[in-house]
C-alpha cells in the first residue's frame, strides 16, 4: 500500500493555476522530497493531501483510501508557518493536539515528556508558548507533528528557522521515523537538505511537474561529459578531451561525445601519472533546479 | 472521546478561564452583596426621631385656626405678613403662606420660601392641603369624613387568573427588575462571548494552527466544537447568576426591605431564562464563526460582530415603551426575531408574560437560527479558510457561499 498518492490533481484561484494536472506517489518507508521555487505549488499540494483544499478534479489516497477521521490520525503536518496557542502550557498544547489524533490523555503525556526529554526541552514543559524562543517553538511543534506515531509525515519547510544544532537533532530524528517504516515528504527550496536526505523527489514549476523520481537516477541522468582531475605533474594531451578549465585544487576536462571516462583513465595510468582524485562530475540537485527551472521560465 | 467533545472541552475550559468572563460572572453576586452591605452599613439601626418642621401662614380669609398639626408639619399662625416674613429670616420658620381674603373664590394660596426649588415639596402641598380641607369641613361632616376625603384612596389590585383564582404573580415594577437586570447582563455577555469567538478564530487563523487542527479534525467537528464550548459557557455562566437570585434576594429582603420584598421572579423565568441564554450564546457563537471565517484576522472581523452585538439592546433601547404599551405587536416581531428574543422574551417576562405559540414560535425559529448560521459558517470556513490577506467584499461572499 503507497503512503500517498496523487492523480492528475490540479487547483487553480481566481487570479492563477496554483497546481496543474499533478500525479505522484510515494512509498511507506520513503523519505520524498517535495521541491520547487517559492510559489510552485508545493504548499497548495500539501493542503490539498491534508484536505485542507479541495483540489478542482482530480485525486488524493492517503495510506490507501481517501482522508478521512481515521487516516487523519496516522497523519502528522508541519505546515510551513508555525502557530501554537500561545497562552497555552507547552505540555497542554502537545497533550491537547495528541488527543485529536486519537492519543488518550496518560499515552500522549507519557510519550510527550519522552520526546521532551529527547529534545531537550523538558525544562519548559510547564512554561506558556509564549515564553519560548522560535527555535523552540519549531521543535515543541515538531514534537506534536510526531506524538501520535503517524504513519505519513508531511513536512513543509521544517528547518527554515532552526540553528544547526537543532536542525541536526530534526534530522537524525527524521532518519530513526524513516527507519521505523514513516513515509516522509520534505517539501523545500533547500537542495542540499533534500539531496542529503531523500530517496526521491518531485521537482514542481508552476504547478506542474519537472523532474520526478530516483534522486540518483535524475543526476546519473543529469551528468554531463566531464571528469573531475587532480594528478601530479603536467597532464598534457588526452585522446577524447575537447577541453580543460582549471579550479583551485582539480582540472576539470569537457570529453568529447565518444569518449568514456574509463578511456581516460586507462591513459592517464598507463602514462604512469599520480592520481589524487578523478571523479565523474555530477550535478548537484541545486544545479538541475536551476537549470530546470531556468529552462520552462 | 469524540473530536467535537474534545474541543468542546478545549474551548470550554479556555474560556472560563478568561479574566473578563470570570469577572462578568462574579461581578452579579459580589456587587449585590456590596450594595447589601453597604446600606447595613449606612442606614440607622433605629428610626431617627425626625425633627417637626415649623411653617407659618397668614389667614387673611379667616376662620382658618384649628388643626394645626399635620405629621411632622406645625402650622404657626402670624397676625401680619411682615411678621410671617421676620420669622421666615430670623429662621423662626422654614416658610410661610398667605390665605387671601379671596381664597374661596379663587383658591390660590400665596406661598413664600428661602428655598430655591423646583417645585413645593410634596409633604408640604399635603400638609397645607389637609389644613385648608380640615378647617373648611370642620363642624360640618364627621371627623372620620374629614379623614377620608384627606385620603380618599387606598387602591389594592389583586389579579385573577382566567380560572377566577388570585394569580401567583401580582405584576408590578417588582415583577419586572430582576428580568430587565437579567437581560441586560445577557446583552452583554452576548456582546463578549461574540468578541471571544472571533478573535480565538482570527489567532488560529493567524498563527496557522488552523491548519494543523484541519490535519486533525473536519472544519464541521472545529466549529460545531468551539459553539458548543462557548454555549457550555454561558450555561455555567447563567446558572451562578440564577443560583445566587434567591439567595441576595432574601438577603436585600430582610436587610433592606422596602422595595425589595415586592420583587417577585415572573413564573418560568429561571427555566426560560436558561433556555434562551444558552440559545443565546449558541446563536452568538454560531454567527461569530461566521465572521471569524470571513476574516483574516481578530482585528478585522470584530467591527462586524457590532453589526449584531448592537442589535441584542434594541429591546432595552426601548423598554420604556414596553412598560407603556405593552400589547403592541412589535414586541411579538422582537420575540420572534432570534438576535433579539432573549433579551426580549425576559422583559415581556416580567411586564405582562409572553402568549404560548409566541414562546413556541420564537424558540424554534432560534433553534433553526442557529443550525442554519452554523451550516453557513462552516461553508464559508472551509472557502476562506486560507485567506490571510484582505476581507473579501460581501457581493464575492454570498456568490461563494451560492455557489458552495
Amino acid at each position: 500500500m503507497l503512503a500517498v498518492e496523487v492523480s492528475h490533481v490540479a487547483k487553480s484561484f481566481v487570479d492563477k493555476v496554483a497546481v496543474d494536472d499533478l500525479s505522484f506517489s510515494v512509498a511507506q518507508g520513503e523519505m520524498f522530497g517535495l521541491i520547487g521555487p517559492n510559489g510552485a505549488g508545493k504548499t497548495t499540494t500539501i493542503r490539498m493531501m491534508m484536505d485542507i483544499l479541495k483540489p478542482d478534479s482530480g485525486e488524493v489516497t492517503i495510506l490507501g483510501e481517501k482522508l478521512n477521521e481515521s487516516t487523519k490520525n496516522k497523519l502528522g503536518y508541519l505546515p510551513e508557518e508555525r502557530g501554537l496557542y500561545k497562552k497555552l502550557k507547552v505540555m497542554d498544547s502537545i497533550v491537547y493536539l495528541a488527543s485529536l489524533k486519537g492519543v488518550d490523555r496518560h499515552s500522549a503525556t507519557e510519550k510527550a515528556n519522552e520526546l521532551l526529554n529527547q529534545t531537550g526541552m523538558s525544562a519548559s514543559k510547564n512554561k506558556k508558548i509564549e515564553e519560548l524562543s522560535r527555535g523552540m517553538g519549531q521543535i515543541i511543534q515538531f514534537v506534536v507533528t510526531i506524538i501520535h506515531d503517524p504513519q505519513l509525515l508531511v513536512m513543509d519547510e521544517p528547518f527554515a528557522g532552526l540553528d544547526p544544532v537543532n536542525t541536526e537533532l530534526l534530522k537524525e530524528m527524521l532518519a530513526d521515523l524513516r527507519k521505523q517504516g514513516k513515509a516522509i515528504i520534505l517539501s523545500t527550496h533547500q537542495m542540499n537538505q533534500v539531496e542529503e536526505l531523500c530517496d526521491r523527489i518531485l521537482m514542481i514549476n508552476n504547478g506542474q511537474n519537472v523532474l520526478y523520481g530516483d534522486l540518483r537516477e535524475i543526476r546519473t541522468r543529469y551528468r554531463g561529459n566531464a571528469l573531475l582531475l587532480d594528478v601530479e605533474g603536467e597532464l598534457g594531451e588526452i585522446p577524447g578531451v575537447t577541453g580543460k578549465r582549471v579550479h583551485k585544487g582539480y582540472t576539470e576536462l569537457i570529453l568529447d561525445g565518444k569518449a568514456i571516462p574509463q578511456q581516460v583513465l586507462t591513459h592517464l595510468i598507463n602514462r604512469g601519472m599520480v592520481i589524487n582524485r578523478f571523479e565523474v562530475a555530477t550535478p548537484s540537485l541545486n544545479e538541475i533546479f536551476l537549470k530546470e527551472v531556468g529552462k520552462k521560465a | 472521546m469524540n473530536k467535537t467533545l474534545l474541543i468542546l472541552r478545549h474551548e470550554f475550559l479556555h474560556m472560563i478561564k478568561r479574566k473578563g468572563f470570570v469577572i462578568l460572572t462574579l461581578t452579579v453576586p459580589v456587587l449585590a452583596l456590596i450594595g447589601i452591605g453597604i446600606f447595613q452599613l449606612v442606614s440607622p439601626g433605629e428610626p431617627s426621631v425626625v425633627e417637626t418642621t415649623t411653617i407659618g401662614y397668614v389667614d387673611e380669609a379667616g376662620g382658618f385656626d384649628r388643626f394645626t398639626t399635620h405629621g411632622y408639619i406645625e402650622l404657626v399662625r402670624f397676625s401680619t405678613q411682615d411678621a410671617a416674613t421676620a420669622a421666615l429670616i430670623i429662621g423662626d420658620v422654614y416658610e410661610y403662606f398667605v390665605i387671601p381674603s379671596d381664597y374661596l373664590s379663587t383658591g390660590a394660596i400665596n406661598r413664600y420660601t428661602l428655598e430655591r426649588q423646583l417645585e413645593t415639596p410634596p409633604s408640604i402641598s399635603t400638609a397645607i392641603k389637609n389644613f385648608l380641607t380640615s378647617n373648611m369641613l370642620a363642624d360640618k361632616v364627621p371627623p372620620e369624613t374629614i379623614y377620608r376625603i384627606e385620603a380618599p384612596i387606598d387602591l389594592v389590585t389583586t389579579r385573577l387568573t382566567e380560572t377566577g383564582e388570585v394569580a401567583t404573580e401580582q405584576g408590578g415594577y417588582g415583577n419586572v427588575i430582576i428580568p430587565a437586570i437579567f437581560g441586560l447582563l445577557l446583552a452583554l455577555s452576548l456582546q463578549a462571548a461574540s468578541l471571544y469567538m472571533v478573535e480565538g478564530l482570527g489567532d488560529e487563523k493567524e498563527s496557522r494552527l488552523i491548519e494543523v487542527l484541519l490535519s486533525s479534525v473536519s472544519p464541521r467537528q472545529l466549529l460545531t466544537g468551539k459553539v458548543l464550548g462557548l454555549g457550555a459557557a454561558g450555561l455555567v455562566q447563567v446558572v451562578v447568576w440564577l443560583a445566587s437570585l434567591p439567595l441576595l434576594l432574601n438577603l436585600a429582603s430582610s436587610t433592606i426591605g422596602g422595595f425589595f420584598s415586592t420583587i417577585q421572579l415572573p413564573a418560568n423565568f429561571l427555566v426560560l431564562g436558561i433556555i434562551y441564554f444558552v440559545l443565546g450564546y449558541l446563536l452568538f457563537a454560531a454567527l461569530s464563526a461566521g465572521v471569524g471565517a470571513i476574516s483574516s484576522s481578530a482585528r478585522d472581523g470584530q467591527p462586524i460582530t457590532m453589526l449584531y452585538a448592537l442589535l441584542v439592546f434594541v429591546p432595552i433601547w426601548f423598554a420604556s415603551l414596553l412598560f407603556i404599551f405593552p400589547d403592541s405587536p412589535i414586541w411579538t416581531v422582537l420575540t420572534i426575531f432570534p438576535i433579539t428574543a432573549p433579551i426580549e422574551v425576559m422583559l415581556r417576562l416580567g411586564v405582562a408574560g409572553i402568549p404560548t405559540w409566541e414562546l413556541v414560535t420564537s424558540l424554534a425559529v432560534m433553534v433553526l437560527s442557529i443550525l442554519g448560521a452554523l451550516a453557513l459558517s462552516v461553508k464559508a470556513f472551509r472557502i476562506y479558510l486560507l485567506m490571510y490577506g484582505k476581507r473579501p467584499a460581501w457581493g464575492e461572499i454570498i456568490r461563494n457561499l451560492r455557489s458552495g
